[in-house]
């Protein structure tokens, strides 16, 4: 040990004159674990893509064990065993395990142009062992959870025979559970002799997995070394550059007694069950579920997405258990989707457009015209109220922003509408920590002005610093409600998961 | 030495603007006319100006209807059998005789369509019917692809392409494949007459185009438009009445159709069960050379409107070079194919400086 696997030496990058990374040193040692962490923006995904051959880098030197490295392409990677799982699954849903993990290096038979399937399904079978996969190689991609996606990605790296694997934000969408097996794995890949770079917003895991920490900031490396030097204050300081001394507002307000939102034995089929709740104003209400729990189904049904079998919605004393979105929305509630990519944004709109999506009925003038000047006034000030970070919001196209900045967007558009109650669905995934305690303090005031908030996540932190009391989902079922000043995390999590085995066991 | 240095540099930046500017088909147009001149002295000339004039306006006026559809990431197939039926429809009122021998077989012969001429034929409302006949046929094919679309979710060309046939097939099933011919002198004024330049067709036509340009531009429905194209899912969740918005969209695709049915079939003198059959090409090629995008959320009337000077300009110097109809058809073709390549190379490049 001690021998330098991968060496950043004065690496440099701009973009148009704007530089993102700016002169890089680090030595990752051989079987090591390297946590990189960052503000979103900070470098970390392009200092990653230089390394993977995705895009060119203009200034310093790369070592591989020793040797100078310029990739040019990914399979110059893959080529010198640098194998790279992406925050976005790369697997085609369409084709099975098997196809999936030899697409580029189908066996075949002899020298024909054939398909060799049964040594196929052999080598998938030896790949999947390896993490702990107890699946047919045949099974199609599309019928697994995340977690074994992300676990279908691991084997395919390692059929690449790869020394050097880097993972980026590889636990987003996983549960609890799976993330645990999915550490197990890297924990096995690493007493290997595999060289690991892990990249994660949840400081906590970084902690738990590295050996090293390295922390980028705005292009440059601000701190490196082990990871028994570093606490998590130590970290959040150094990648935002100031000190955040509470990531959580404080929740004075009392909550409220009139009942904005009242659930009663709401039930849908194989999705939710019996769920009973009211929401008051000026009430933060958290609803706790691991993934497959029906904690965005439940939201879904509430905003309209998803009809409502049994049960009834009142929402402000009316039944609206028959209500589009629209009329949802007319009656004042709003929605943060989970996913900002696919329900919550156009990402190849501008900022401003879509800041006022939601709005555009109330600034209406005759013939259903769009009043500009009003619109443009109310989006502008949403923009600046929220520190949006984007230069020209009429021009500037969505998915040009940064994770935080999006979400702000997609909670701004809803905050024009003025929304009586706020259905939240993860509002920080994917976010960092200073844009993370800019949105929990948007969302507090929301509520402080009278507004109910149902904060749906599966961060039991954010919950436990948010919320007035925790409602916790398991298997479509309300399985417990916590209020603030009995919140213990193990309690919770306990709940979450017992009916979760008890269901297992029951099967 | 300077000044050439920023005179080079000037004349890129120059070319690059024109490549880069939505006007950009516009100044195609223009410098491939000019290019033409001297080897087609004729297509300057009167006459030709005001034939490519007359064949600018009602492919302008359906490949608006067609913008619309194609903002919201969907394709109108069957606005070519929508005009072919309502040239039909309309002619079936008010021709003024009918040949018997012709029409004989026709299901509409004898409860619609007499030998001493149509049912409406000597009425003094006979031309505002069929006018509105027309229309209303465009609108309810329109209404019926954009709710089987909206609310079984049937894929756009699918749905019209299934339309296409069906209402193709009907038009000449109608009238047994014969044109109907002997149309009143009032009903054939609309495409023919006018004042000078300034034809009947080019004032419909571009009332029709301030208005549209006048919904996309300015309307919460016009908005509604583009958000629906750019991300369905996400304008569900916004409050959009996205199915609402996509009825209304392929509503106004087919009465887009039948207008250009009234100034075609008047142009041609009768109601033609084949009228549209040639024109899908030249309508969706028009807008997307324009720069609308087959992807959805982007397109102006504006933009379209070039798309079909430029087209037609194409078609006729090519005549006029005497070229065949197939030379014609396959540069025509590749032409769009290159529109489309330009287009892909100019969001890429547009969305790197962004």
């Amino acid at each position: 040990m001690g021998e330098i696997a991968l060496s950043f030496q004065h690496v440099h990058k701009s973009f148009f004159g704007v530089p993102v990374l700016r002169d890089i040193n680090i030595d990752i040692k051989r079987g090591h674990i390297l946590g990189l962490i960052g503000e979103n923006g900070a470098g970390k995904s392009t200092l990653m893509n230089i390394l993977g051959g995705v895009v060119p880098f203009e200034n310093g030197e790369i070592y591989l064990d020793g040797q100078l490295y310029t990739p040019h392409n990914p399979e110059d990677a893959t080529k010198h065993g640098i194998s790279f799982i992406h925050q976005e699954l790369n697997l085609f849903t369409n084709l099975s395990i098997a196809e999936n993990l030899l697409i580029t290096n189908f066996p075949t038979l002899g020298k024909a142009p054939l398909i060799n399937r049964r040594e196929m399904v052999k080598k998938t079978s030896e790949f999947l062992k390896l993490v702990d996969l107890p699946l047919s190689p045949d099974t199609m991609v599309e019928q697994l959870s995340p977690g074994e996606r992300q676990l279908v990605e691991v084997a395919k790296a390692l059929s690449t025979d790869a020394s050097i694997i880097i993972f980026d934000e590889p636990t987003t969408s996983l549960t609890n559970r799976e993330t645990e097996r999915l550490f197990e794995i890297i924990r096995r890949l690493h007493d290997s002799g595999r060289t690991i770079i892990y990249i994660s917003h949840i400081l906590g895991d970084v902690m738990r997995l590295a050996d090293d920490i390295a922390v980028l900031r705005d292009g440059e490396l601000i701190d490196h070394g082990p990871c028994k030097e570093f606490s998590i204050n130590r970290m959040i300081t150094q990648m935002v550059g100031r000190e955040i001394n509470q990531i959580y507002p404080d929740r004075i307000t009392p909550t409220g007694q009139e009942p904005l939102l009242e659930i009663k034995n709401l039930s849908r089929a194989g999705i939710v069950k019996d769920i009973n709740f009211t929401l008051h104003n000026e009430e933060i209400l958290g609803v706790f579920g691991l993934m497959g729990s029906g904690r965005s189904e439940l939201a879904q049904i509430i905003f309209g997405l998803e009809a409502c079998e049994e049960g009834e919605i009142l929402f402000k004393q009316e039944s609206t258990n028959h209500f589009s979105p629209r009329e949802k929305i007319q009656k004042k509630m709003g929605f943060v989707t989970e996913n900002r990519r696919e329900e919550g944004l156009m990402m190849t709109a501008s900022v401003a457009e879509n800041l006022g999506l939601v709005a555009l009925d109330s600034h209406k003038g005759p013939l259903n015209t769009v009043i500009r000047s009003s619109l443009d006034q109310a989006v502008n000030g949403i923009a600046d109220k929220l520190r949006i970070k984007s230069t020209n919001i009429q021009k500037h196209l969505a998915k040009g922003l940064s994770g935080g900045n999006q979400q702000k967007v997609v909670i701004g558009k809803w905050l024009l509408t003025e929304p009586k109650v706020l259905v939240v669905d993860e509002p920080t995934r994917g976010v960092d920590v200073g844009a993370k305690s800019e949105i929990y303090h948007i969302l507090n005031e929301i509520a402080s002005n009278g507004a109910g908030i149902l904060f749906i996540s599966s961060e039991i932190e954010e919950l436990m610093g948010m919320c007035d009391r925790i409602l916790i989902m398991s298997y479509g079922e309300i399985v417990g409600s916590v209020e603030r000043e009995y919140f213990d995390r193990e309690e919770i999590l306990r709940m979450a998961f017992r009916e979760h085995n008890n269901g297992i066991k029951n099967e | 030495m300077i000044g050439k240095q920023v005179s080079r540099h000037s004349a890129r930046q120059f070319f690059r603007n024109i490549l880069l500017s939505e006007n950009f088909i516009l100044y195609l147009s223009i410098f491939y006319f000019l290019i033409l001149i001297p080897f087609v002295p004729n297509i300057a000339s009167q006459t030709n100006l005001e034939n490519l004039l007359s064949n600018i306006w009602p492919l302008f006026a359906v490949a608006i209807g067609q913008t619309f559809v194609l903002i919201i990431a969907g394709i109108d197939l069957s606005q070519g059998a929508i005009i072919s039926i309502t040239s039909v429809v309309g002619a079936m009122f008010i021709a003024q005789k009918a040949d018997p021998i012709v029409f004989d077989k026709s299901p509409i012969w004898g409860s619609i369509l007499f030998e001493n001429g149509a049912i409406f034929a000597h009425s003094p409302y006979g031309i505002p019917i069929a006018l509105i006949a027309m229309l209303l046929t465009g609108i309810l094919i329109g209404l019926l692809n954009g709710t089987v679309i909206a609310y079984f979710k049937i894929p756009a060309f699918m749905v019209t392409l299934v339309s296409q046939m069906l209402f193709g097939a009907a038009a000449i099933f109608i009238v047994k494949s014969e044109n109907i011919i002997n149309l009143p002198e009032s009903f054939i004024s609309i495409g023919t007459g006018g004042f000078g330049i300034i034809s009947y067709a080019l004032i419909i036509t571009v009332i029709l185009a301030i208005i549209s340009q006048f919904i996309l531009s300015r309307t919460v429905f016009g908005r509604w438009l583009y958000a629906v194209g750019t991300n369905i899912r996400a304008s569900l969740v916004s409050g959009i009445p996205t199915q609402r918005v996509i009825i209304l969209a392929y509503t106004f695709s087919g009465f887009c159709a039948a207008v250009a049915s009234i100034l075609y079939s008047s142009r041609m003198m009768m109601g033609r069960p084949t009228l549209g059959g040639s024109f899908l090409l030249d309508i969706v090629g028009a807008a997307v050379i324009g720069g609308s995008s087959l992807s959805g959320g982007k397109g102006k009337v504006m933009w379209t409107l070039f798309g079909v000077i430029f087209l037609q300009l194409l078609g006729n110097s090519l005549r006029l070079l005497n070229v065949s109809f197939f030379t014609t058809e396959i540069v025509k073709g590749s032409v769009i194919l290159l529109a489309a390549l330009i287009d892909v190379t100019r969001t890429r490049f547009l969305a790197r400086n962004a």
